[in-house]
């Protein structure tokens, strides 16, 4: 049985009646948006549009319109990605790791924070594929019958487990927020007013009665998926982070690279959650759901994962001096003093600096205050991994390689486009789909009511 | 052929799980009970046994982690890439991709088998016992047949027990 803390408040207040929760959610679903949501969604599409231009000249021009050159042939594609995917990982933690520790205060932010990483893991995605330059080759990516390249695909490779792994990681995402939107289709396909909305809803929630029987499945099915999506998050990271890990760059070669990459991803991923959960409850005044205690859950996981990346920068910094390999000693001496050390100690200020404020509950418990941090903290962790990537290569071993990367245009249009396709999808959601796990916050608010 | 259903509604969990205990009680047999989200006690109450379904996911997820580990060793048969000296197929290097395979094989067999019991699938129309049950309701439904209470003491006792209300459905 549940039991109430008398001591802690309940995670949903001033909930009257069940059916309340779904009108909450029903209701901005029937009527139209306000002005916030528009005046987000128009930037989102023209920054989408700007994307697409980009990608499209890119891929009839060639991979020559990115700044990538010898020595930094690694350059804005794999930051993207690697940062997408870091996005992707809060919500994954969010629906899986928290479900699999019982921490109910999840329920209200899990199907956003879910539908975060299914959009997050698209936009990842979009990189490695148009950094083909020929991207309707991507089929060869996979190992597939009949094999008439006569060569199988290198299993021995990273970039190949990388493959596997974010495929599975989309697909299992998919499935396991799909399954968790079936109830709240079958909410949505019983209070819905027209009849083309029911039967659309209808052929989303896939004959979802709620009946007990279907109840225990689901629930057991959601538990399992959860306990294969709890190790996969860690191993989709952890694989990422082998792509560099596995190298024999100075700068690349460590051995801390997967837990600081799953840390970094975490981190980064809640930041985001954080700063879209804010604008959601803006848009649709959802103060009782969405409370300042999700807030503040959600700014100490980010202090721990903050902690963590910064332990793992001086971890870093350690070794290269405990090692005595004097290319290992330079690479890391010239990321925080070399040409790039601009973007270095952006780095640090935005993910070493600024969460160490959330240690103040005045700044963990104010919107405003959260909202700009987290932004911060997204800066700072995308320019975690363009110092790894850039930093780490323009210095070759032979210094008649060395040389500057700066980005062309295209890529910078890039970025914005996977930001523009990223809210799109979004703010479209939100305006169709389940966004509240309804069932979830049911769950809550009906043992609330018991009391 | 019609069947009739005495269907109980109840606006809590607590009244609902104290109707379906005296239900069992009286050896009425419920044909299904609705709820707008899992209440606990529920299996219990109306006797379902836990649900089989994670074995699928582990007898799957094994099959995956065999043919994944079969595969790999597979297209190293007629290329064997030797690097830095190590043997071809070194264990450690084929497990992210194994790890991998499994979560998905799992993952997909047990959603479609879960998809394919509840007998779950798009269809326009939808037939539900009351529309309220996915939202503010618990709905009980009794098979009228099968019950040893006629029409009129069942709905007396649903009502004692704290049922809102109470009405019949044919089906």
């Amino acid at each position: 049985m549940e039991a109430l803390s008398a001591i802690r408040e309940p995670l949903v207040r001033n909930v009257k009646s069940l059916g309340e929760v779904t009108d909450a959610v029903s209701t901005p679903l029937n009527s139209k948006p306000k002005a916030l949501w528009y005046g987000l969604f128009f930037p989102s599409v023209a920054a989408l549009i700007l994307g697409i231009v980009a990608v499209t000249y890119q891929i009839m021009t060639g991979i020559g319109t990115w700044g990538n050159n010898n020595p930094v042939s690694w350059a804005f594609a794999i930051v993207n990605f690697v940062f997408w995917i870091g996005i992707g990982h809060a919500g994954t933690f969010i629906s899986a790791i928290l479900l699999l520790f019982r921490q109910k205060w999840r329920n209200s932010i899990n199907r956003a924070a879910e539908t975060m990483t299914i959009f997050a893991v698209i936009c990842a995605g979009i990189f490695p594929i148009i950094h083909l330059g020929r991207p309707w080759f991507a089929l060869w990516f996979l190992p597939y019958f009949p094999n008439s390249r006569n060569l199988w695909v290198n299993f021995n490779s990273p970039l190949l487990w990388d493959v596997f792994a974010i495929s599975t990681y989309f697909t299992v995402s998919l499935v396991f927020w799909y399954i968790g939107m079936i109830p709240d289709f079958a909410t949505l396909r019983d209070s819905a007013k027209t009849r083309v909305k029911k039967i659309v809803y209808g052929l989303f929630s896939f004959r979802w009665t709620g009946s007990a029987r279907s109840w225990s499945r689901h629930e057991s099915v959601s538990l399992v998926l959860a306990g294969l999506a709890a190790p996969l998050v860690l191993s989709v990271h952890s694989i990422v982070s082998t792509d560099f890990a596995t190298s024999v760059l100075p700068g690349w070669h460590t051995t801390i690279f997967p837990p600081y990459f799953v840390a970094g991803a975490i981190f980064s991923g809640f930041a985001m959650v954080m700063t879209l959960m804010i604008i959601m409850r803006k848009i649709f005044d959802f103060e009782k759901y969405i409370t300042l205690y999700h807030f503040e859950q959600m700014a100490k996981i980010i202090i721990l994962t903050g902690s963590l990346v910064g332990v793992a920068y001086s971890t870093e910094f350690f070794i290269a001096w405990y090692s005595s390999n004097i290319f290992e000693q330079y690479a890391f001496i010239n990321r925080a003093f070399g040409p790039y050390a601009w973007s270095y100690w952006i780095m640090v200020t935005c993910n070493v600096i600024s969460p160490q404020l959330f240690w103040f509950k005045k700044i963990r418990t104010s919107i405003p205050a959260l909202f700009v941090i987290t932004i911060f903290v997204n800066i700072g962790m995308w320019f975690e991994r363009f110092v790894i990537v850039v930093t780490s290569l323009h210095r070759a071993h032979l210094p008649s390689s060395w040389g500057y990367y700066s980005p062309s245009w295209v890529e910078i249009a890039e970025l914005i486009g996977s930001f523009g396709l990223f809210l799109t999808l979004f703010l479209l959601f939100i305006r169709v789909g389940p966004y509240i796990a309804i069932a979830e916050v049911k769950d809550l608010a009906g043992k609330a009511l018991k009391k | 052929m019609a069947k009739k259903y005495k269907i109980g509604l109840f606006d809590n969990e607590k009244s609902l799980l104290e109707a379906l205990k005296s239900l069992k009680d009286k050896n009425v047999k419920v044909h299904d009970v609705f709820l707008p989200y899992p209440v606990h006690g529920v299996d219990d109450a109306i006797g379902l046994k836990p649900s089989r379904l994670p074995i699928i996911a582990f007898a799957v997820g094994f099959c995956g982690v065999c043919f994944a580990l079969f595969f790999q060793r597979f297209t190293f048969i007629d290329w064997p890439n030797i690097i830095g000296g190590k043997p071809a197929f070194a264990l450690p290097a084929f497990i992210p991709v194994t790890f991998e395979i499994m979560v998905l094989s799992g993952a997909l067999s047990m959603v479609a088998a879960f998809l394919y019991r509840s007998k779950l699938f798009p269809t326009p129309e939808v037939f539900v016992f009351d529309e309220r049950a996915t939202n503010d309701r618990f709905v009980v439904a009794i098979d009228l047949e099968k019950s040893p209470m006629n029409s009129g003491e069942l709905d007396g006792h649903l009502r004692e027990k704290g049922a809102v209300e109470v009405n019949e459905k044919e089906v």
